[in-house]
């Protein structure tokens, strides 16, 4: 039994449209190094307050010497620790972010901050804030900044929709 | 009995197939309203607390994605088998036993549910931890449906086994394939739940490794998908062409989709997790790459069930490039059925590959946007040939006519309309950064304010739905009233346009396919899991949900 040619024809479409997004996500992995938030890192999530990076001096937003920002985040039922902070746009910034105690997420609209936070784990995000973008879904505020919200995207108990904070967004 | 009031009654396998199907529906018909409950909850209009907002939603979930899902595909399964191999299901004792095991499992987790016990969503979401009672009714649920898998395997290694040769029907190829997915599918959950989220639950084990739970838990989220599609894709395959009065365009590469759908369906589950910390880069882009694959069997379908419906058009007298369209009958049910069922498998599909794109997923995860998706698939492709295969087994069954075509077309338009009024604006909110599942949302009022503009047209969506599922148990009620059915009892399959004489043995059966899901699933799997055990884990102590 042969296929019909036309379905012979649509069969090599598909395959032909599915390989060329599967190269393209290739591409722009290897090229652009664009993936997904991936670090395997292990923390023992019960004693976060005793190790040197997530002891709560240590939270907020710290320059590198290599001018990289890093910012270093507990999230715990149900609060962002700490609430609000300040990133400059179109400087690389690598996030740090640890749970306390459950299952998390952290998102901030408007930019490519997002990630699991899973007790246990260490979740690292690595980008850019795009200002133009940012602009987009913030609140502008009167020092030509804008604000975005940064919440809680995962269930994570009844009190789940009070779990978020803000980022402040200024331009280079 | 007389010859009249035997093919009145129901037989024991028709009551078996009705038995499942109604349990599926009525609580469809229930867990819909509770649906429109949390629009009205996220629109103002009611305001109880976040607590039953969530709750609502767990349960919400719980009874879409699993029980009307599981109960629906096994009594399907059992009326496709019996009719396709055209010989009565043999052990009816092992399928009421799963019947009662599904169903019994059902009721202790939804009481659970609903005892505000188990407000840990139909995801579980560990190190969360709900009373045991839930895990243990899923659990039960789960293991339940297993005897419809194995009826279903049997069943076809029997009819094999004494007709050599003979090509087993499309129907019954596709069922075989959606009852050993669901074998291969369960594993990640049932191992989840029995050592991990049980003794977690019961006290027996003091703490959980939540990596390995995710990942376990992603082992059956995307297969779970294609458990609920394939019953789907035999109705678009099996009964549209013949409702529409046209011939099924071919027999081949259905075969061909059902073997890539159980093959590609399985190792890819890690896209579900492609934003967590737990997985490396390199595995989450390997099961991105599977996850286009299992985009072929669908894009197959999609041309196959529109040339099928095109040699009906023309049948019908349809001429010219579209002319075959018009001449489809529309105010057939199942037809209408199968288009609109089609026509949603295109933005739901659509939606699919964005969040199957490895780096791009970030931007929609967790977002409105994966809720449009899987309303689209799950409460679109999916349920919109539920609907359909019930129109069309229903007389069959019950051996009565259909109580009212209109009724169902009209159903199935407003289904229609409904999830399309729900989910286009929630991707344009997803894609505006709202998250889904929260009860309210207390961010920045101006942000918020240009998210929730687009709620009066979802929450007239939602009610459409509730409708339309109202029409649905009302049509399907008063059947089992309704003058007898003159058209017989068989359930007729649509024919090939070339008639299938032989098929290659590949395409036959499926026992090399389950060797090659060996070979897939250790590859794709074996470290993702195995890592858990030598990467030095620290678990994680349980937390109740308040």
């Amino acid at each position: 039994m042969a296929a019909h040619p036309l379905e012979r024809r649509w069969i090599v479409i598909s395959v032909l449209l599915v390989t060329a997004m599967g190269g393209l996500i290739v591409a722009t992995a290897s090229l652009h190094g664009l993936h997904p938030p991936s670090n395997v890192e292990t923390i023992d999530s019960t004693r976060l307050h005793l190790t040197p990076e997530f002891a709560e001096d240590h939270l907020g937003v710290e320059r590198a010497k290599d001018g990289t920002v890093v910012v270093r985040l507990v999230m715990a039922r149900y609060m962002v620790h700490p609430q609000e902070i300040t990133l400059p746009a179109d400087t690389p910034i690598v996030l740090r972010v640890a749970s306390a105690d459950v299952l998390h997420g952290l998102h901030v609209p408007g930019t490519n901050i997002g990630t699991q936070v899973v007790p246990g784990y260490v979740a690292e995000v690595r980008t850019t804030i795009r200002f133009d973008s940012a602009a987009k879904i913030g609140t502008p505020n009167a020092d030509g900044s804008v604000t975005l919200p940064l919440f809680c995207n995962e269930y994570c108990g009844l009190g789940h929709q009070s779990m978020w904070g803000r980022v402040r967004v200024t331009r280079p | 009995m007389s010859s009249a009031a035997g093919r009145r009654e129901p037989g024991s396998a028709s009551r078996l197939a009705l038995a499942h199907m109604w349990v599926a529906f009525g609580l469809f018909a229930v867990a819909s309203v509770l649906g429109v409950y949390q629009l009205l909850e996220r629109d103002h209009f009611v305001r109880t607390s976040a607590a039953a907002y969530y709750e609502s939603s767990t349960l919400h979930g719980v009874v879409q994605a699993f029980v009307l899902t599981t109960f629906f595909i096994v009594g399907f399964g059992y009326c496709v088998t019996a009719a396709s191999l055209g010989r009565p299901i043999r052990r009816l004792g092992l399928a009421w036993l799963g019947f009662w095991t599904m169903l019994v499992g059902s009721v202790v987790a939804a009481l659970s549910i609903a005892a505000g016990k188990a407000t840990v969503l139909y995801t579980f979401y560990p190190p969360m931890v709900a009373h045991w009672t839930f895990y243990a009714g899923a659990a039960l649920l789960l293991v339940g449906s297993l005897a419809w898998t194995w009826i279903t395997i049997a069943e076809t290694v029997g009819w094999k086994r004494e007709n050599p040769g003979r090509p087993v029907p499309l129907a019954q190829f596709g069922m075989t394939a959606a009852a050993i997915l669901w074998a291969w599918t369960l594993v990640g959950v049932v191992v989840e739940v029995v050592f991990q989220l049980l003794p977690l639950s019961l006290g027996l084990a003091p703490s959980v490794d939540v990596g390995l739970a995710r990942t376990l838990f992603s082992w059956t989220l995307h297969p779970i998908v294609y458990f609920w599609l394939i019953p789907a894709y035999v109705a678009l395959y099996a009964l549209v062409p013949k409702s529409a009065g046209g011939y099924l365009f071919s027999d081949e590469v259905g075969r061909i989709a059902f073997v890539m759908l159980l093959v590609f369906s399985l190792p890819i589950g890690l896209h579900h997790i492609f934003v967590d910390p737990e997985q490396a880069a390199g595995w989450k882009l390997m099961h991105a790459l599977g996850t286009f694959l299992v985009a072929v069997p669908t894009l197959l379908t999609g041309f196959t069930v529109t040339a099928s419906l095109e040699t009906a058009g023309r049948l019908r007298g349809g001429k010219g490039l579209f002319g075959w369209i018009g001449r489809l009958p529309w105010s057939e049910p199942v037809t209408l059925g199968g288009i609109l069922a089609v026509i949603v498998l295109l933005p739901g599909g659509f939606g699919g590959l964005v969040n199957a794109s490895y780096a791009m997923n970030v931007m929609v995860h967790n977002t409105a946007w994966i809720t449009a998706h899987f309303h689209l698939i799950l409460g679109g492709t999916v349920v919109t040939m539920y609907f359909a295969s019930a129109y069309a087994l229903w007389p069959k069954l019950t051996g009565r006519r259909l109580h009212s075509k209109g009724m169902a077309t009209a159903q199935l338009w407003l289904w229609f309309v409904g999830l399309l009024l729900l989910t286009v604006p929630w991707h344009y909110q997803g894609l505006l950064g709202m998250p889904r599942r929260v009860a309210y949302m207390p961010y920045d009022p101006a942000l918020v304010a240009r998210w929730e503009r687009w709620n009066v047209l979802i929450l007239a969506g939602g009610v459409l739905m509730v409708l339309s599922a109202v029409l649905l148990v009302v049509n399907l009620l008063l059947t089992h009233r309704g003058p007898a059915e003159e058209g017989g009892r068989e359930l007729a399959f649509a024919d090939t346009l070339a008639p299938v004489v032989r098929v290659p043995a590949l395409l036959n059966g499926f026992t090399v396919w389950n060797w090659l899901l060996v070979a897939l699933m250790t590859l794709s799997w074996a470290y993702p899991i195995g890592q858990f055990f030598f990467i030095g884990v620290h678990k994680a102590l349980p937390w109740g949900f308040r």
